[in-house]
């Protein structure tokens, strides 16, 4: 055990957690809110970096921050492959074609209440279950390839959109409604200027959380089987041979994904929907 | 009588619809086995028979739901549940990893939130990573953590209900913070106007104001906890638990085995999700937030 | 009658600072209440009655001048619990009886259980919701809960009541019932009020004084001792003495809104 490292890393907690707590009773502007996450995120890896190498952790257990980044850097093209492999081609596929297809049903039992009072209530249930086990049965199905990562995709992501388009088809108020029976409005009239406009905000809710469905999906139905690249694939083989440092590269890949997926629906939500109360702060 | 129709009809309806679309896609896929085997054997089937066949294989493509209804009766009542081919068997110890990571995870969640509703350094340095967190797929590292727990002689229960105890962790201090930060400032003024304490605006006005809050979200936590354990027995070969069962039916091509597997799982997570309904009913009733 | 003085204002202002340069809430405000006295502050939204009245409940704080609130800084006489504040909202927690609701602050200051009993009974009956104590807020019509939130203001029987609007979401009709009540309220215990509308006759009718405010900057620009007396029927309102009295009120604002 190496005490200056260890003694290191609560000295570098102590003051960055000072350094924070006196930021944070500054004037909250923009850069405090920006600059007090950025310092305890950088603290975590600074003081996960010291205590790994302080108290000798051997790098099969947990390997240090500095390890992982070389790790990232060197591998970048197998990272590379297995980011198109999974994301584009299993994610991203799916994502479209089951928000797509979940879209389509919604508007198609729009004028069926009865259909709607049956779907609502199964598609809640159906989406607190844990789908991803249908997973093994869908790489039966379709084979090792992308196409049956997608497959699970478009299952976990098809409820939780259904449910959210279906609810706020329903969102626009009977005043609302009434003004565009009082114009004589014909049906797709009213769907396309009043009630689609009024339920973007939930279908924006429904396609931001497939974006982390999405991601799941295809990364763990790698782990039933999975052509030699993908990082379910990666993952599960890495850790195997215990190399974890590849582990946490693919992880930070994964990380890095997921944001940034989540970051560019967000972006088009405050685009189409920036009228709503959420959106205007 | 028509009441109950409004209510429960349109539910059965489409419950009986993906019934009867199960079957007829148990025909669809399952024909090709049917047809290959009759190649092999010569014969010819009748459509009925044709038909019937394709529900009745020993490793179909898609087993017809009452194949797998009798497969859960064979694995459940059938045998003693201390057995390693019982279903319920391996459901509990599913169940049991995914209730101690979801009761971690939970109280843990909740004391974040304290934390993050009552200093605002926690706040500002917490929150935004928490908010973060909720976007990434997290459940990546499951494999990661059971292997190397193993490694330090960590086996058995414990790694899953982490893992579990991560994947509830999240969405409850999400919406506790959210609760605890519920009351309005008018709300907030009158607890300062009676010079309350902290911790007398905590427990009088925040703690009972983040009630619905609190339900919602483990609701979400609860079904996020059962996907991480099942999750979890996935690597490393265990034999035990329902992601075990789901693992080795892929393995051996047993699709019914899947499937019952799975639809164990499913009737857990719905069992979860209905206990911890009912007890938020129980208590917004009893609280007099739900007329 | 006692002519102690409760609240002294003296040069009092508050500026808040915001994205679009200072707001004058309140400036040069130089008021005295005396004990016993039932103050209205009337004036359109904007004016500072509401800020005003915040200070005193050491809900906002001053940028400049004095005020005294029992002869002790707001934030001292928050600390020694001497005035009940009475929102536009009854804001009554939904999971407490109305008994739980009254109750609340007396638990916060630590009051004994058998006490607490005994003075929620008593407001109880001074708001004339006896019988109540055992119903949820929602069971209760908005008169009705709003009488319940002032009694959980008196329950810990503190001179001085502030109101902010409180019967401002209420229809007339139950607005001019409670009137009558919280006047009749007022002579029985002899407390100071202060008491935030935009009402005219509300103010008018309830006063002994009436404060009449104007907007940007916010500032008093007429203090009006009213000459009714202290016994009024709900039909003292037909009378010229109140017409006049609400004459000179509503020029009071219309010279605030001459210089704008």
């Amino acid at each position: 055990m190496n005490t200056t490292l260890v003694l290191g890393a609560i000295v570098f907690w102590l003051a960055a957690w000072g350094l924070n707590i006196w930021l944070s009773k500054q004037k909250q502007t923009r850069f405090i809110r920006v600059i007090v996450p950025v310092i305890f995120g950088i603290t975590l890896l600074v003081v996960w970096e010291l205590l790994v190498r302080g108290l000798n952790i051997k790098a099969v257990l947990l390997p240090p921050p500095s390890m992982i980044g070389a790790k990232f850097v060197d591998s970048l093209p197998i990272l590379w492959a297995d980011f198109q492999q999974t994301f584009i081609k299993g994610a991203l596929s799916g994502y479209f074609i089951g928000c797509g297809a979940a879209f389509l049903t919604a508007i198609a039992i729009d004028r069926s209440p009865f259909l709607q009072k049956g779907l609502l209530p199964v598609g809640n249930f159906v989406a607190a279950l844990p789908i991803i086990g249908m997973a093994p049965i869908l790489v039966m199905w379709l084979g090792f390839g992308w196409q049956s990562k997608a497959a699970v995709v478009v299952i976990m992501v098809f409820f939780p959109m259904l449910v959210n388009t279906v609810q706020g088809l329903q969102a626009a108020d009977h005043m609302q409604k009434d003004l565009m029976r009082t114009y004589a409005a014909s049906y797709w009239q009213s769907l396309l200027k009043l009630r689609l406009p009024a339920a973007a905000p939930f279908i924006f809710n429904g396609l931001k959380i497939s974006t982390t469905l999405a991601l799941i999906g295809a990364i763990v139905a790698e782990f039933f089987g999975s052509p030699i690249v993908g990082m379910g694939f990666r993952i599960s083989t890495e850790v195997g041979r215990l190399s974890l440092d590849m582990v946490w590269a693919e992880i930070a890949v994964a990380a890095m994904a997921g944001s940034a997926f989540y970051g560019v629906v967000s972006l088009l939500e405050r685009a189409a929907t920036f009228w709503h109360p959420s959106q205007r702060g | 009588m028509k009441r109950l129709w409004n209510r429960f009809g349109p539910v059965i309806t489409v419950v009986f619809g993906i019934i009867v679309l199960w079957y007829v896609m148990a025909v669809a896929l399952n024909s090709a086995w049917t047809i290959d085997k009759l190649g092999r054997t010569g014969g010819e089937l009748s459509v009925v028979e044709h038909i019937a066949d394709t529900w009745s294989q020993d490793k179909p493509k898609l087993p017809a739901p009452h194949q797998v209804v009798a497969e859960i009766w064979k694995t459940t009542v059938q045998k003693s549940i201390t057995s390693k081919r019982s279903l319920i068997y391996h459901a509990w110890i599913t169940l049991s990893a995914t209730l101690a990571g979801f009761g971690l995870g939970t109280v843990l969640g909740i004391l974040l939130a304290v934390g993050i509703v009552h200093n605002k350094a926690m706040n500002l340095s917490v929150m935004p990573w928490v908010i973060a967190s909720q976007t990434i797929p997290i459940l990546a590292i499951a494999p990661m953590i059971i292997v190397v727990l193993n490694a330090i002689g960590v086996t058995g229960l414990l790694p899953k209900a982490i893992i579990s105890m991560y994947l509830s962790f999240f969405p409850v201090v999400v919406g506790m913070v959210k609760g605890f930060r519920s009351p309005d400032q008018m709300q907030l003024d009158q607890m300062r106007t009676w010079y309350a304490s902290k911790w007398q605006t905590f427990w009088k006005l925040r703690w009972p104001s983040s009630m619905p809050y609190l339900f919602t979200s483990l609701k979400i936590g609860v079904a996020a906890a059962l996907v991480g354990t099942i999750v979890a027995e996935l690597p490393t070969g265990a034999v035990r638990g329902l992601g075990a069962r789901l693992l080795a039916g892929s393995y051996y091509g047993q699709t019914i085995q899947i499937w019952s597997a799975l639809l164990m799982a499913a009737s857990l997570a719905a069992g979860l999700v209905a206990i911890v309904s009912l007890v938020e009913r129980f208590t917004l009733r009893r609280m007099g937030m739900l007329r | 009658m006692s002519s102690e003085v409760v609240i002294k204002a003296e040069h009092l202002s508050l500026t808040f600072e915001t994205n679009d340069g200072p707001v004058h809430a309140l400036q040069d405000v130089n008021l005295e209440i005396k004990r016993g006295e039932f103050v209205s502050f009337i004036g359109p939204s904007g004016c500072g009655k509401t800020t005003f009245l915040r200070v005193m409940a050491d809900l906002e704080q001053p940028t400049g001048g004095s005020i005294c609130v029992n002869g002790m800084t707001p934030a001292e006489a928050r600390k020694a619990r001497a005035y009940g504040y009475v929102f536009q909202a009854a804001g009554l927690y939904p999971w407490r009886t109305i008994g739980g609701n009254i109750r609340l602050p007396l638990e916060i200051m630590g009051i004994p259980k058998a006490e607490q009993a005994e003075r929620v009974a008593k407001v109880l009956k001074l708001v004339h919701l006896e019988g109540f104590e055992k119903k949820f807020p929602w069971q209760l019509s908005g008169g009705m809960q709003q009488r319940a939130s002032i009694a959980r203001a008196l329950a810990f029987d503190a001179d001085l009541l502030l109101m902010d609007e409180p019967f401002g979401a209420l229809d007339e009709i139950v607005r001019d019932h409670l009137n009558e009540q919280l006047l009749e309220l007022w002579a029985e215990t002899n407390k100071t009020i202060c008491f935030v509308t935009h009402s005219i006759p509300e103010a008018v009718y309830l006063s002994t004084k009436i404060v009449v405010m104007s907007p940007r900057p916010g500032r008093v620009t007429d203090v009006i001792e009213s000459t009714l007396p202290r016994e009024r029927p709900l039909d003292i309102r037909e009378t010229q003495e109140f017409l006049d009295i609400a004459h000179r009120v509503r020029e009071g604002l219309r010279a605030g809104h001459g210089d704008e």
